[in-house]
């Protein structure tokens, strides 16, 4: 019986290992969409399942690994977020076994286990006091506070890193250097002393100079 | 995603071994159409030891009367209907929206019963029930409710009712219906106001009592341990 299902999943594009582990690697189910592999799947875990009713460990243990993937997609597809869908997962696995009795295996299993998922998922929501975010909902879609960079940041911090350069240039060569050594490169006076020969006196006057002439230029160009 | 444990095993992979390590076989549920049947068939043996004390004459009469004979039939299909969405909505993936199907025979039921209330001003001189009476039809009610609703319960508790107040409120409507339509054949008298509202009043605890300690009875531990 399982060697025909485990048949089944090679011939859906699944992973299987090898040995008495007859774990089952779904992370390509929720990559796979097509009405076929779908329809395999359902029939696999359809087959796990009544054999699980029989009481085979094994193919219980089969199906429970191939749905951990499916479960926590379930969940996520929910709102549940970030740890919580582990939690879901475990809550929704439990159910599982304790309504194994309930399961039809003439009838389809990924609804029977998208019911128990989605009740878990919302009994978590609900305790954790929160209410399922939904993706077609504009108001809570626009006040969700994206961490990442806002648009154009980088656009204009190159933009600033391009005027500063285009200044440092059009500095004097002795006030530009000291800026490049002492301000950008952060050297100490007496490496850039050593590395442009001049006096660590000039070097200062230099320094001065150039950030005076670089507040000048920088403000006029902002004006 | 599952944290990591000294065993080498995720949070996941410990619990599925644990619960496949200790699979024992389970007997399958029969479809919600069967378990239905079942619980009604319990009904029925109620309906039959109660039959001996029912007086065939005067419930042929009463059948005769239209709204009368409406609300029996309105009773008995909704309790079967009820006692089979109830079943239904315990199966995991099976819709929701079974539990319309109880409505339209609850309709007809509702509807003739209220029927009766019309007819103590259309025909007067009805035989209209005494305190006693009306007493005793509401303790008949509650008295064949209680054994219906722990076996329902039971029953629906064996599978995994996700909706637990759906369910329940569906399991107390189909009690009702069934203590009602079992009233019939030992009912002393005609419908009445009184008799009507009384009815009505039972049939509401009936149907509130299911949902509220039901709806904890079937909740998230309920089903199989």
């Amino acid at each position: 019986m399982i060697l025909a299902v485990s048949g089944g999943l090679q011939a859906a594009g699944w992973v299987l290992a090898s040995g008495s582990d007859r774990r089952v690697d779904t992370t390509r189910a929720g990559e796979r969409q097509g009405g076929g592999v779908r329809m395999a799947l359902e029939d696999d875990l359809a087959a796990l399942m009544a054999s699980a009713q029989g009481g085979d460990a094994a193919a219980y243990r089969a199906l429970l690994t191939a749905c951990l993937p499916v479960v926590s997609a379930m969940a996520r597809a929910q709102g549940v977020r970030g740890e919580a869908v582990d939690d879901v997962v475990q809550d929704a696995l439990m159910t599982v076994h304790r309504a194994r009795a309930s399961y039809d295996p003439a009838r389809p299993f990924l609804p029977w286990l998208r019911a128990i998922t989605q009740r878990r998922a919302i009994d978590r929501l609900r305790r954790a006091g929160r209410r399922p975010r939904e993706v077609n909902d504009p108001l809570a879609y626009e006040a969700e506070a994206d961490p990442g960079p806002a648009p154009g940041q980088g656009l204009e911090a190159q933009d600033r890193a391009a005027a500063l350069a285009r200044a440092v240039a059009a500095l004097p060569d002795g006030q530009r250097q000291a800026v490049e050594h002492l301000g950008l490169r952060e050297l100490s006076l007496d490496e850039t002393a050593a590395l442009t020969g001049r006096s660590k006196g000039a070097l200062k006057v230099n320094l001065h100079r150039a950030l005076k002439a670089l507040r000048a230029s920088l403000t006029q160009e902002r004006e | 995603m599952a944290d990591r444990a000294g065993c080498g095993l995720s949070r996941h992979e410990r619990l599925v071994e644990d619960l496949a390590g200790g699979l024992e076989p389970v007997r399958r549920l029969p479809a919600p159409a069967v378990r239905a049947a079942l619980w009604l068939g319990a009904a029925l043996l109620i309906g039959l030891m109660l039959a001996t004390q029912a007086d065939p004459a005067r419930l042929m009469l009463r059948l005769r009367v239209p709204d009368l004979a409406l609300a029996g039939i309105g009773a008995v299909l909704t309790a079967i209907t009820a006692a089979f969405a109830a079943f239904a909505t315990s199966v995991p993936g099976r819709s929701g929206r079974w539990a319309l199907l109880p409505l339209p025979p609850l309709a007809l039921w509702i509807g003739a019963s209220g029927l009766g209330c019309l007819r103590e001003w259309i025909a007067p001189g009805t035989d209209i029930p005494g305190a006693h009476t009306v007493t005793g039809c509401f303790s008949f009610l509650i008295c064949v409710s209680v054994p219906l609703s722990v076996l329902i319960v039971v029953m629906l508790r064996r599978a995994c009712p996700l909706r637990p107040n759906l369910t329940a409120a569906l399991g107390g409507l189909a009690v009702a219906a069934a203590a009602a339509a079992l009233l019939i054949p030992v009912h002393p008298h005609d419908a009445t106001a009184t008799d009507l509202l009384i009815h009505a009043a039972a049939v509401a605890i009936v149907i509130a009592a299911n949902g509220l300690g039901g709806g904890r009875l079937l909740g998230r531990d309920a089903g199989l341990g």
